[in-house]
Parts: structure tokens; C-alpha cells; sequence
């Protein structure tokens, strides 16, 4: 029989599908886990219109399949993702990958390639819904911001 | 009720949406072409989740309500119908929605029927951004060169007589009231006038000052004739192949 930190365990090897260098427990969009008669895994959408989302479903219930899991998603809007869920280890991460991570600042502290402050915005969007694009001011590299949401 | 107010909700958003993602492929730089349709992205994403509350209530699929319903079922403001335009008046637009549309989604956060009140709270901090990045472009183009202050003042000539219909009462928002759904839209007012009054003269624009407002298309009386040819484009394919899967 399964327990909940054994579906825990697998959820944390869900790579993101856009950033994979981050689960999907990493990205805050698990909500729940429940293990009753059945699994059930609650997840929470990022950006209202991100495609990603039922990748990441669709992932979720492969993986846990993978381990004989039979698992239910269920959706769940509110209370409303915030990157504020984004683990440590994620942040981290993110910025060992080249992503400066979410600041309540409203911008990245520092280039994630040289580490200097010297950066500016180049556009608040980016290449998914969750990234705006800047660029460092001395080692002259664009990068991806992940947005505070 | 629920139902033919969610399917004014995401009617807004998916005919705004989708006009966005008429950008897609031929914005005037890289950056502002995947800054429109990640914005055209959030809003139809938003549209989905009203048509799916407006489906549950009226028994039909979201995607039914969007691709087989002709334009007299619409239930969008006119404004958000509209054709594009250039990239001013597209982002003009985009700030007179904004600015009402932030507002609004925060009132809608104390409505009695939970549903619209989690859609609202997801979607609002979507269109926080939304406003931030429209207010500042407005403003750019505004108070840029002579070309583009010109084209900006055309535009706020085309537009405003449309702004007013998303803050008119009809009888179906005052209905709403009674059942604690939403508030009347024209309580967002006062609000909208601080917005756009403050980024119009950043933008050195002059506030029109009439109040002359089209209407008809949140009841459904009357669109413009630009909805059709719109629809025309977003359905053709599920009404040429009906029930298609991929």
C-alpha cells in the first residue's frame, strides 16, 4: 500500500515540462495529496491560459502509473497559485539553469551568469507566461526573469 | 443568472483574447509579439474558465458556447470587438479594458457564488499585469514622437464613444445584484476616471469629454459588424470538421 510521502517522492521527480531543471512540487503546483480507497492529487494552474498545465497533469498521472499508482487530478483554483510556493531547492535551481528567480522587488537581484546587479528589463513578457526577458548591463547576456506572481 | 453572467465574463475575454492573437507572427518588435500573445494567452485561458462555469449552468461545453454560438449570442462589450487597428490602438484598448477590468475582478473576489469568486482572484493578478504593462505603453506612445502622439489621439477619438458600455447597468447586472453575484458595473466608474484620466495625461492625450457611449453588445442587442467576420476566423475550423479530436 502506498503513502502519501511515497506519492510525494514521485511527484519530485516530475520535471516541469518548460523548465525541467524543476519538479513539479518544486513549482508549487501541487496542492494536495490524498491517499483514501483512492489517489487523489490536487493541482493548481499557474497562469490561467499556460499550456503547460495539462502537460503537467497528464505527466502526473504517467508517472505515478509507472508505479502501478492509479491516481485522480483534480483542478483547484483557489486559493490562487503564487510563485511564493516555489521551493528553495527550486529557486535555487532556477538560477543555476539561468532563470533569476521571482523577487517581490518586482525584478531579478542579480544576473544569473555573472551575478552582477547592473540589469535591466528588456520586456515583461517572455518565451511562457511565467518569464519576463532582461539583460544583464555587464556581462551583456539576456536571461529569463521568472515573474513574481 | 450565473450562467448568462459567466458567459459575459468569458465572452469579454475570449473575443479580446483572440483579437490579441491576431498579433501573433506580425507585432512591430520580437518582444512586443510575445508580450501580446502571452496577454491574448492569460485571456483566453481566463475565457475558458468563465465558459466552463457559464457551460456547467446553461448545459453545454465551453468549447460548444465558443465555436458554435453566432454573433447575436454573443454577449461581449463592444469594445473588445473591435478591429485591432495599429499597435496603438490596439494597446489603447487594451489599457480601457485593463482599467476596468482590474477593478472589477476585485469586486467580483466578494461575490456570493464561490466559482466566480476564485475565477476572479486567478484572473486578477493576471490582469494587474496586464494594466501595468498597458498604462506604460500608452504612455510611451503618447508621449513619444510626433507620429505616434498623432496616431495615439486617433485612436482615443475611434475608441472612446465604446469605453462606457462596460460601465452601463442593464438588467441582467442589476439582477446580479439582487443575488449578490457582482456589483453593478457602474460602480467601477469613479475608479476607471482616476485610471485613465491620470495615464491619459502622462501620455499627453486630452480626456474627451464626451459621454456618448455605443451599446448593445453585452445584451446582445447589437454588435458591430466586425464580430461576424471575427468569429468567421476563430470557428472555422471545429464548424467545418464538428466534433474533430486531435
Amino acid at each position: 500500500m502506498v503513502g502519501e510521502a511515497d506519492i510525494w517522492a514521485i511527484l519530485e521527480t516530475v520535471p516541469d515540462p518548460e523548465i525541467p531543471v524543476i519538479s513539479v512540487v518544486d513549482l508549487g503546483v501541487v496542492r494536495n495529496v490524498a491517499v483514501t480507497d483512492a489517489v487523489e492529487v490536487t493541482v493548481t494552474p499557474t497562469y490561467s491560459g499556460c499550456p503547460a498545465m495539462s502537460v503537467i497533469a497528464m505527466d502526473i498521472e504517467t508517472a505515478l502509473a509507472k508505479q502501478g499508482v492509479d491516481a485522480r487530478i483534480v483542478t483547484q483554483l483557489s486559493p490562487p497559485w503564487t510563485t511564493d510556493w516555489l521551493s528553495d531547492k527550486g529557486r535555487a535551481r532556477l538560477e543555476g539553469y539561468g532563470i533569476a528567480p521571482p523577487r517581490a522587488a518586482g525584478g531579478p537581484e542579480r544576473c544569473p551568469h555573472c551575478q552582477s546587479a547592473n540589469v535591466h528589463r528588456v520586456s515583461q513578457f517572455g518565451s511562457t507566461p511565467c518569464k519576463a526577458q532582461w539583460r544583464c548591463g555587464s556581462c551583456l547576456e539576456p536571461f529569463d526573469y521568472f515573474k513574481c506572481l | 443568472m450565473l450562467g448568462e453572467f459567466a458567459l459575459r465574463q468569458g465572452d469579454n475575454a475570449l473575443v479580446l483574447g483572440h483579437r490579441l492573437s491576431e498579433w501573433c507572427g506580425v507585432g512591430p518588435a520580437l518582444e512586443e509579439d510575445i508580450a501580446l500573445a502571452n496577454t491574448a494567452l492569460d485571456l483566453i485561458g481566463q475565457g475558458k474558465l468563465w465558459l466552463e462555469l457559464a457551460g456547467e449552468e446553461l448545459g453545454q461545453s465551453a468549447d460548444d458556447l465558443a465555436f458554435l454560438r453566432d454573433a447575436h449570442a454573443y454577449r461581449c462589450a463592444l469594445l473588445v470587438e473591435l478591429p485591432n487597428g495599429d499597435f496603438g490602438q490596439t494597446l489603447l484598448r487594451e489599457f480601457f479594458f485593463d482599467a476596468f477590468q482590474l477593478p472589477w475582478l476585485h469586486a467580483l473576489t466578494g461575490s456570493s457564488s464561490p466559482r466566480v469568486a476564485e475565477i476572479a482572484a486567478k484572473s486578477a493578478k493576471e490582469a494587474a499585469y496586464h494594466l501595468e504593462r498597458s498604462a506604460e505603453t500608452v504612455i510611451a506612445l503618447g508621449d513619444g514622437t510626433e507620429d505616434s502622439n498623432a496616431r495615439m489621439a486617433t485612436a482615443l477619438r475611434y475608441l472612446w464613444p465604446y469605453t462606457g458600455e462596460l460601465m452601463l447597468d442593464t438588467d441582467a447586472d442589476r439582477a446580479c445584484v439582487e443575488a449578490g453575484i457582482a456589483p453593478l458595473p457602474s460602480s467601477i466608474r469613479g475608479e476607471w476616471d482616476r485610471i485613465v484620466k491620470d495615464v491619459l495625461s502622462q501620455a499627453m492625450l486630452t480626456l474627451p469629454e464626451s459621454e456618448f457611449a455605443h451599446q448593445g453588445g453585452r445584451t446582445g442587442a447589437r454588435h458591430t459588424e466586425h464580430l461576424g467576420h471575427m468569429l468567421a476566423t476563430m470557428q472555422v475550423l471545429p464548424q467545418s470538421h464538428p466534433g474533430a479530436a486531435w
